[in-house]
């Protein structure tokens, strides 16, 4: 649903952590892409597989990253926050998403049109140079968790560790 | 030793028998165990467990935040492990442990009314005072809630002499939820904001999904005013410690509560060497100012 409150989107870029430190240029720039959005609790924000026409900078709410496998259904990996970005798979030919988010809370967002943000970045080199390394602080951030995540740290230690910490 | 009841005539008298040497005294000599009988177990998690413990000499066994005890279990052996109570009461030692090893398995198997020996408190402290004024966040990862414990009653027994007050838990899945009552009171306080993710959601957890770390780069503290407590797994704390200092904490304002195999607690025998110091005797509690270089070192 198309949000009904009009706060100029460069205002809402402004004051966003991922954008911290660009210009308000850049942001007008970026602003032109853009749309403001509020999803229900329960809506399909992305769907596995299907084309990344966008991606979605969270101003509030909760959306839950997600994969579906046989054994265990629709499984949460990661939960974002007001703050957090979601997708990048509009970067990455063939701009397909590979995975599924939902809306776990009423969730408001700014959504920016892809084919006209990467059309705007093959147009401004300095506004791509400027975008390209917060979405690599992003998925190095990412990355990292996964990892971590992986690594199972709180399950049982795999020597005989005899002290309460894990 | 002279075995005969009078000296033989014409031989000096044996020098007298020594006394025999006085019981080992627990007050004074930390090697020696005290006796403590299990005054409650209650199993928290499939595999960790909490003693509640009280000494069968009446005499409590005061601790400061974030100190250990070596548990003794008669005719297997002794294991390291934080105390969890509140230390405003020392009259019943509470430890939380998991069952890992074979003197924590031996353990897991105790029943109230059991007996358990006690070696103790050792160790540094969570350092509360150096927190008065600013802002606390505690960051805990798994069973790492369990030394944090006493840290946490502590602050929220004085809460008027901290500004906000942050709990970041991480737990492995909703089930692995340490504490869940107090979690949950600790949810429900308006002065105190605790938040808690999980690595697995399971079970229709509708709460955070992702690593500990995330809820500090959330922020909602002040960093130049901020102490932070961290314990968990060490791959944890080093991602904890990283975490809060590229918010803005200072190195010299984050404690971390390392684990290392300890045998004596005393810093006598090694065991625990850590680079240059003994997580018994130096630790468990350091600065992370002090050990950062040291905690990426891979130890075989």
């Amino acid at each position: 649903m198309t949000d009904t409150v009009k706060e100029p989107i460069e205002r809402l870029l402004h004051n966003h952590p991922f954008f911290a430190g660009m210009e308000e240029p850049m942001l007008e720039k970026l602003a032109a892409c853009a749309t403001t959005r509020t999803y229900k609790a329960g809506h399909r924000v992305l769907k596995e597989g299907a084309c990344a026409d966008h991606f979605t900078v969270l101003l509030s709410g909760c959306v839950a990253v997600e994969v579906a496998t046989p054994e265990q259904g629709v499984t949460p990996l990661q939960t974002l926050h007001a703050g957090d970005i979601l997708g990048w798979s509009w970067l990455v030919a063939p701009y397909r998403w590979t995975f599924s988010a939902t809306a776990r809370e009423d969730t408001r967002a700014v959504i920016f049109d892809a084919p006209c943000l990467r059309r705007a970045l093959e147009a401004d080199h300095e506004l791509a140079y400027h975008l390209m390394p917060r979405f690599i602080g992003v998925m190095s951030e990412r990355l990292h968790s996964a990892r971590l995540q992986m690594l199972d740290l709180y399950g049982p230690p795999a020597g005989a560790r005899e002290r309460g910490l894990a | 030793m002279s075995t005969l009841a009078t000296p033989l005539k014409g031989h000096a008298p044996p020098p007298e028998a020594p006394h025999p040497a006085a019981a080992p005294d627990p007050a004074t000599d930390p090697m020696v165990p005290r006796p403590f009988r299990i005054v409650r177990v209650k199993k928290e998690l499939s595999d960790t467990f909490t003693f509640d413990l009280v000494a069968q000499d009446g005499a409590p066994l005061g601790f400061r935040p974030g100190q250990f005890n070596m548990l003794y279990v008669f005719g297997v052996g002794e294991v390291p492990i934080s105390i969890s109570g509140d230390p405003a009461v020392p009259e019943v030692l509470v430890h939380t442990t998991r069952a890992v090893g074979t003197v924590t398995r031996a353990m897991w198997a105790m029943k109230a009314g059991a007996t358990i020996g006690i070696r103790g408190p050792f160790g540094s402290a969570w350092p509360v005072e150096t927190a008065r004024g600013g802002d606390v966040v505690v960051v805990a990862g798994g069973i790492g809630l369990a030394p944090l414990r006493p840290l946490i009653h502590t602050l929220l027994n004085q809460r008027e002499s901290f500004n906000r007050v942050m709990i970041l838990y991480g737990a492995r899945t909703p089930e692995d939820i340490l504490y869940k009552t107090e979690v949950r009171a600790w949810r429900g306080r308006f002065d105190v904001s605790a938040q808690v993710t999980v690595d697995r959601a399971t079970g229709g957890w509708s709460g955070p999904v992702g690593v500990v770390t995330r809820l500090i780069n959330a922020g909602g503290f002040d960093a130049p005013s901020t102490t932070a407590f961290v314990c968990g797994p060490e791959v944890m704390m080093r991602a904890a410690c990283d975490a809060l200092t590229r918010k803005g904490v200072a190195r010299g304002k984050v404690w971390l509560s390392m684990e290392r195999n300890m045998k004596c607690a005393l810093g006598f025998c090694g065991h625990c060497q850590w680079g240059g110091a003994f997580v018994c005797k130096d630790g468990p509690v350091f600065n992370y100012a002090a050990v950062a270089d040291r905690l990426p070192v891979a130890e075989y």
